[in-house]
């Protein structure tokens, strides 16, 4: 059941990834508010695919396709928290579409829960795997942020007024978005990699820092670290901004792409 | 008619150009009387804005040679130069000058401020005694069409002024301007103007520096900020979020260098830099860090272009007005041609009749008042009855190629004096002073 209610939820997220690639080249209102109501709905069926995933008992986010759907939804609850704040859909460019991709693989089948049965903390875990994807989330919309950011700063420098001009929100409101984001994310990310520490110290008695997801999530902390410092020192934003948050997005997604090659992070027995 | 305008403005020359032409306050005087002095050039006004330069005159054969003071003037080179230029004589140029100053032509329609820049240019070349008669009809003629199209056309009201242009911009780049600080530099009315702007939309704090002290005192004065010696300007800019800067430096006052210190003091935080000066002050190789954005006036045109849609429809209905004053002051010039020979046509039969009415009297013995009245009338009457047809044919002759013919032929048959219609094609002359130029 958990599967079709995810299915339904993608349905919905399709009309505002529609949006997102038409955003960028005319500004509609009609169009931005079908996006938004289209995404509630998404997130309507996706809250309801999540709680049949807890009912059914286990720690379940611990499966890969499980653990999108979980983080997808995360995103998508952060487009909605940005746009409740700063009343702007443009995040939803960069939002929906990593939202879509999400939500379309964890919807393609269901995988078996494995790992939970050699994992003895299992609270640790659940926290582990919340804290973790909250951080995600942060990052992706700092990400998209920090590209919009970009986007902008190109449109006023170019000087010719276009309609993306106005679609896109003030130049210091997407810098706050991003920086914010970034904020919030950091101490979810850090307290998300302990807890990660400790069930992996509980599990195996140690920390094997040559372990590819390990040394990917360290290297994507300290870019994230990094991040949150120049740009705290000496207000890093614009072109170089957008590097480190496209190389932290980067290491982020290697440290995702790594639960297949590591050998303590996985999730299906082998 | 015998009008001649040359000129650049915003649409027929880049900022670049207009630079190189554009004449500070200060000079202008000389250069009006320069152009007063040219060769075939009998009165010039000359219309110096960020916007334009143009030369208005009233020549003597209606072909003066008007490129070729320019080239001396700024010494440029005609391929330099020409490009660029547009002229217009006779009903052209008069139909120009009323868009001129009904801000038809202006970067942003309906601004107010050209029609105020129109008559400080009239009064300076007219303090130096480089306008007469024709030019001072054109002008007054200028500001009663600007008057009525302000009036008749809604072409002026909610005006996008560079002000209101500005601040929409600083809200693109900083959201809310609440708590923004403003900068001025160089105290000018178009910067007031635009700080005044700002602060309305919630700018909180403002610093004012200038040359001249004392000027920068006072507009700080005036909006409750700080004025900052202009020795202290690259210390203190940093502290702006937005510098409007508009003075009349022929350098870059702001440069690569001083964005990078400015932006590592900030920590980054974006600038906006309004500059409205001609030649600009901020030199475009800022503009390129990351952080720094710079609009000039051309950039601001662009800005405000998409604004003018809706004023469009305004400004036809301008056209219209500005075409049908156009008709009217060519009539009425003409008319005029032959005012001076009606006049004193009637002004020859009066004497006439008053010397015939004298010399009767002697012989008629006392009158009683109502007898006085009725000869009055009698000998009035017979005058006007006579007068009615030869000065409604010089009336109409006037706007016909004949009129000079007719009024030669009147002004012969009843041997009128020649001199008095110097002095009465040129009314505004008695009370200007006009001296006489070589």
């Amino acid at each position: 059941m958990s599967l079709l209610w995810l299915r339904f939820a993608l349905g919905a997220y399709f009309i505002s990834l529609i949006y997102a690639f038409v955003a960028l080249t005319r500004t509609s209102d009609l169009f931005s508010r079908i996006a938004l109501h289209a995404a509630s709905l998404g997130m309507v069926f996706h809250f309801v695919s999540l709680t049949e995933l807890f009912l059914s008992g286990h720690v379940v986010w611990a499966s890969v396709h499980n653990g999108e759907s979980l983080l997808a939804f995360l995103s998508m609850s952060f487009f909605m928290l940005i746009y409740a704040i700063y009343q702007t859909t443009s995040p939803g460019v960069v939002v929906f579409p990593v939202v879509f991709f999400l939500t379309f693989v964890a919807a393609v089948d269901e995988q078996p829960v494995l790992l939970t049965q050699y994992v003895s903390s299992k609270g640790w875990l659940a926290a582990h795997i919340f804290l973790i994807f909250i951080g995600y989330a942060a990052l992706l919309v700092s990400f998209g942020a920090s590209l919009l950011y970009l986007l902008q700063e190109r449109r006023l420098k170019a000087k010719k007024p276009t309609s993306l001009i106005s679609f896109l929100p003030a130049l210091e409101v997407i810098d706050q978005i991003g920086y914010r984001s970034l904020l919030l994310g950091f101490p979810f990310m850090t307290l998300g990699l302990l807890t990660g520490s400790v069930v992996a110290i509980s599990t195996y008695g140690h920390l094997d820092f040559l372990d590819p997801k390990i040394l990917l999530s360290v290297l994507m902390w300290a870019v994230y670290m990094l991040m949150v410092f120049t740009r705290w020192n000496s207000g890093w934003r614009g072109r170089r901004a957008a590097f480190l948050a496209t190389f932290a997005f980067v290491a982020a997604l290697a440290a995702w792409a790594a639960n297949y090659f590591s050998t303590i992070h996985r999730f299906a027995a082998s | 008619m015998r009008f001649q305008l040359i000129g650049v403005n915003h649409k027929s020359a880049p900022l670049e150009v207009r630079e190189r032409m554009a004449i500070p306050e200060s000079r202008l005087p000389d250069t009006c009387r320069e152009l007063a002095a040219y060769p075939g050039i009998e009165e010039g006004i000359v219309i110096s804005t960020c916007n334009r330069v143009e030369i208005v005159t009233h020549t003597s054969n209606g072909t003066a040679d008007l490129r070729g003071f320019l080239r001396d003037h700024f010494h440029l080179e005609t391929k330099e130069l020409d490009p660029h230029l547009y002229e217009f004589r006779g009903k052209d140029a008069v139909r120009h000058l009323f868009r001129v100053a009904s801000s038809l032509d202006s970067m942003v329609i309906g601004e107010a401020q050209i029609l105020g820049q129109v008559k400080e240019a009239y009064a300076t070349a007219r303090a130096v005694g480089a306008v007469g008669g024709q030019l001072d009809q054109l002008f007054s003629r200028a500001f009663a069409v600007a008057k009525r199209v302000r009036g008749e056309t809604a072409v002026g009201s909610s005006s996008v002024s560079i002000a209101s242009v500005a601040v929409e911009l600083a809200e693109r780049i900083f959201g809310t301007l609440e708590g923004k600080t403003v900068f001025i530099v160089g105290a000018g009315k178009m910067s007031e103007l635009a700080a005044r702007h700002l602060m309305a939309h919630g700018c909180a704090a403002i610093f004012v520096s200038n040359r001249t002290f004392e000027r920068a005192v006072g507009l700080a004065e005036k909006f409750n900020g700080k004025a900052i010696k202009f020795d202290d300007l690259y210390n203190s800019c940093d502290r702006a979020d937005i510098v409007i800067t508009s003075t009349g430096s022929p350098h870059a006052i702001f440069r690569r260098e001083h964005g990078e210190q400015f932006l590592a003091r900030r920590k980054n935080r974006p600038m906006f830099f309004i500059d409205i000066a001609v030649p600009r002050d901020v030199s475009p190789e800022m503009g390129k860090l990351d952080g720094i954005f710079i609009y000039d006036l051309d950039d601001l045109q662009g800005a405000v272009s998409s604004h003018v849609a809706d004023r469009r429809k305004e400004a036809e209905r301008a056209e219209v007005i500005i075409t049908g004053e156009v008709e009217r002051f060519e009539a009425r010039l003409q008319t005029l041609d032959v005012v001076p020979t009606i006049v004193s046509l009637q002004d020859h039969l009066e004497t006439i009749r008053q010397a015939e009415i004298d010399r009767v009297r002697g012989r008629m013995g006392r009158l009683t008042p109502e007898q006085e009245m009725a000869i009055e009338a009698l000998t009035r009457g017979i005058i006007n009855k006579v007068m009615h047809t030869p000065i409604t044919t010089l009336k109409s002759a006037a706007k016909e190629s004949e009129a000079t013919t007719i009024v030669g032929v009147v002004r012969r048959l009843f041997n009128l004096p020649e001199k008095e219609k110097e002095s009465l094609s040129r009314p505004a002359a008695k009370e200007t002073e006009v001296g006489p130029r070589e």
